[in-house]
């Protein structure tokens, strides 16, 4: 058995679970939110084992170091803290509906490191030859993870939000009623984002303690570090408008697509369209 | 009027204090500087900063470059501007926190003892039991179950009536306040560290020994101290990338090397510290002195073989005209062409008449240069060239406040976000009690204790 061999069925997992999920939509058939869930899980469970076999592949090529170094396996990884994030918030909440908004994420990422990327275990360059890599690169995926699904919730918002607007009789009421209460939706958003924003600061934090260590600047305005921070500043804009000036529903929920938009366009859209010294994306 | 000024503050001057006060205290203010900073920022990440590439300036206009030279676009996080924006953050922040750390304090050192019927209607947890005991001895045993169950109650008299006030956790409204502290916190390192300290780069050759570095201001700083370099080396992976830069170096004071400081290994992410100054290993290359590299030719008819030394860009001329010119050498080929290691040397060819040509020519591959079917074949057989190390040289003694502040912002930030302080009231009347709570913070998980509690209350036996 392989770790390649291992993905592969991860990403059928988290396809079948999104269909699952949607005929969930379609059906209203509550086992079938169940099965979607179960199936997610599923999925988590063989890519954790995906992600420990590399690691361990990584060894006997005698070239050994944590499953975290290059585009690909930053965005197998990135999956897996969604479907991690998801898990938690499902079964936390029990609204299971948020899968079919979530679970996409996850696949979208998985399909585009199976089909689209290289898949080779290359060696660590003697920059990333530190343990700094595994705290920084762990701690701002789950944070990134954790915008991801407040970006599907708020999504989920938006829609529901809108129907409510438009048809106040129970035409729309039959998919909508599936949808959590817009209420819930929103508190929902705010909860991702409280997980989210302490470990995007955690990941901002050892970056710094990192460049520090291996560089002598814990700051260098870097386009990344820079791009993180900007992330940063919108999520924290975000908390003081929900809680000083009451900023919530569709303001809360825009502003946090938008934080998720930059949150991409950091992970990506830097290595992509800017230059810097992370290595991603190279 | 009596002001600490001597004269009294005109109305005038009163409400300008109180306009830029209010300005700064103001909370748009701050989402606004969020919002902001963030634009800005983008800037910098989109124009080049610092030194800027030709090209780059070949593609703007003449007039946009001197508009973005005067809008500092070209060291944009350090131009008057974003150090305002910054400043006035921070103004904002210490405003902000003037203003509302005193109620907050107040709220939790002087505790709302005796719950007001106004207060009491707005709780949405509450609970009432009965009790035929006389008041004075039920009180007695509430506060006990209070204490016993949720926290130590303080007791007044109210009209008649006992209120008993339990909390907890009440310091966790302060977690906000560490926040934005660690924010200051992390400015005044960043201060100290500009102040203070420097960054810098040096290069060192093997065997030899620096006793001053390069600041990035161009300004040469003495070390107080010698550094040698007393080896460097670069290993590959087979795929040609590269494994790792090694420098061994060594501390020298008055010309003794220092115990400890002595054949360091110095690595990328492996830095060395001598008294508050950090080496980094950051580059490398081949020195230029002593840089003669040693050649073969032997010719394919004649038999006997030559050889000679050349320096990086001469040009040799041999006896049948064929000039021989050393473009580049190299002590590792690996990362060029993965397939090959040991040293190689790229040169250009001229046999008489004919146009140059280009190749490179391996040391531990002599088959492989043989197979170039001309006249003479060469054979490179290495360089007494010396390697020089690059190191990052930084001095910051506000590295440390910036740790402590990001510490703080930690400890506040997880404080501000998953404690909440917890209060209880019991109002003890004649022949009943009520029960009140409140959290600061995720009144949900927050119900779920007080429901337990209302269940045990309502089930005591007075
Ligand atoms: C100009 C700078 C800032 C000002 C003036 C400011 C001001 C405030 C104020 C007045 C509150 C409400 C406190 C309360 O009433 O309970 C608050 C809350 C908060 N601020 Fe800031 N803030 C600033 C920047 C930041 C930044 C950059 C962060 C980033 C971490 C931050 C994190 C927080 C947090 C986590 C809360 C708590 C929200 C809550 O749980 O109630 N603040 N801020």
């Amino acid at each position: 058995m392989t770790s390649s061999l291992l993905f592969n069925v991860t990403t059928l997992a988290y396809m079948a679970s999104m269909i699952v999920f949607f005929a969930f939509l379609a059906s209203k058939n509550k086992s079938l939110g169940i099965a979607g869930s179960l199936i997610a899980y599923g999925g988590l469970i063989i890519q954790t084992a995906a992600i420990a076999l590399r690691w361990k592949e990584s060894y006997d090529l005698g070239v050994g170091h944590a499953p975290l170094s290059n585009l690909y396996e930053s965005v197998v990884f990135f999956s897996w803290t969604i479907i991690l994030i998801f898990a938690y918030i499902d079964l936390k909440y029990k609204y299971r509906i948020i899968g079919a908004f979530v679970v996409p994420f996850a696949l979208l990422g998985m399909a585009w490191a199976q089909l689209g990327l290289n898949t080779g275990i290359e060696p660590l360059v003697p920059a990333l030859q530190s343990n700094w890599l595994l705290y920084h690169v762990i701690t701002c995926f789950l944070g990134y993870a954790a915008f991801a699904v407040a970006c599907g919730i708020s999504i989920m918002y938006l829609i529901k939000a809108k129907f409510e607007e438009g048809a106040s009789t129970a035409s729309a009421g039959g998919l909508m009623a599936m949808f959590p209460p817009i209420r819930v939706l929103d508190d929902l958003n705010y909860r991702s984002i409280m997980i989210g924003f302490p470990l995007l600061t955690l990941g901002i934090i050892t970056g710094a303690a990192w460049a520090n260590y291996a560089w002598g600047t814990y700051w260098s305005w870097d386009t990344k570090e820079t791009w993180s921070l900007i992330v940063w500043f919108v999520y924290a804009a975000f908390l003081h408008a929900r809680f000083t000036r009451g900023w919530v529903g569709k303001r809360a929920a825009w502003l946090s697509i938008i934080g998720f938009a930059a949150t991409i366009f950091c992970y990506l859209g830097v290595n992509l369209f800017l230059s810097g010294l992370h290595s991603y994306g190279k | 009027m009596i002001s600490l000024r001597g004269t009294p503050l005109t109305t005038t001057e009163r409400n300008f204090v109180h306009t830029v006060w209010d300005f700064f205290c103001s909370l748009k203010l701050t989402i606004f500087l969020l919002i902001s900073l963030a634009l800005s920022s983008i800037i910098g990440t989109v124009l080049p900063q610092g030194q800027l590439p030709p090209e780059y300036l070949a593609q703007i206009s003449p007039t946009k470059l001197q508009i973005y030279t005067k809008l500092g676009f070209f060291d944009m996080y350090h131009s008057w501007w974003f150090i305002a924006l910054l400043y006035i953050f921070s103004l904002n922040l210490i405003s902000c926190s003037i203003k509302r750390l005193p109620h907050v304090i107040k709220f939790i050192t002087e505790p709302t003892l005796v719950l007001g019927e106004a207060m009491r209607n707005s709780f949405t947890l509450k609970k009432e039991m009965t009790f035929s005991a006389p008041i004075d001895a039920s009180q007695e045993k509430l506060a006990a179950f209070l204490s016993q169950e949720f926290a130590a109650p303080i007791i007044s008299e109210h009209s008649g009536e006992y209120h008993l006030f339990s909390q907890k956790s009440a310091w966790c409204r302060l977690g906000v306040y560490v926040v934005h502290l660690s924010i200051l916190v992390i400015f005044v390192g960043a201060i100290i560290g500009s102040l203070f300290g420097y960054k810098g780069f040096v290069t060192i050759v093997e065997g030899s020994s620096v006793s001053s570095i390069e600041a990035r201001n161009g300004k040469q700083i003495p070390l107080g101290f010698d550094l040698r370099c007393d080896q460097f080396s670069v290993a590959f992976y087979n795929t040609g990338a590269p494994k790792e830069f090694k420098s061994i170096l060594t501390v020298l004071e008055n010309g003794q090397p220092i115990k400890d400081y002595t054949n360091v290994r110095v690595v990328v992410n492996d830095p060395l510290t001598y008294k508050g100054i950090t080496f980094y290993q950051s580059s490398y290359g081949q020195a230029t002195e002593g840089g003669e590299h040693n050649f073969t030719v032997t010719s394919r008819t004649g038999g006997n073989t030559e050889r000679f030394a050349i320096r990086d860009g001469n040009v040799i001329t041999f006896e049948d005209g064929t000039t021989f010119k050393l473009l580049e050498a190299t002590p590792e080929v690996r990362q060029f062409m993965p397939e090959f290691s040991g040293p190689a040397a790229r040169v250009e060819v001229t046999i008489k008449g004919k146009s140059p040509q280009t190749y490179i020519i391996l040391k531990n591959y002599p088959e492989i240069n043989a197979q170039r079917g001309d006249e003479l074949t060469y054979n490179y057989e290495g360089s007494n060239a010396k390697m020089y190390t690059g190191l990052q040289v930084a001095k910051d003694p506000g590295v440390w406040v910036v740790w402590v502040g990001c510490i703080l912002m930690i400890a506040g930030i997880f404080v501000a976000f998953f404690m909440s302080h917890k209060r209880v009231w019991v109002i003890v009347s004649k022949g009943h009690a009520r029960m009140y709570g409140n959290a600061s913070k995720n009144q949900a998980a927050f119900q779920m204790q007080f429901e337990d509690l209302a269940e045990k209350f309502s089930k005591l036996k007075i």
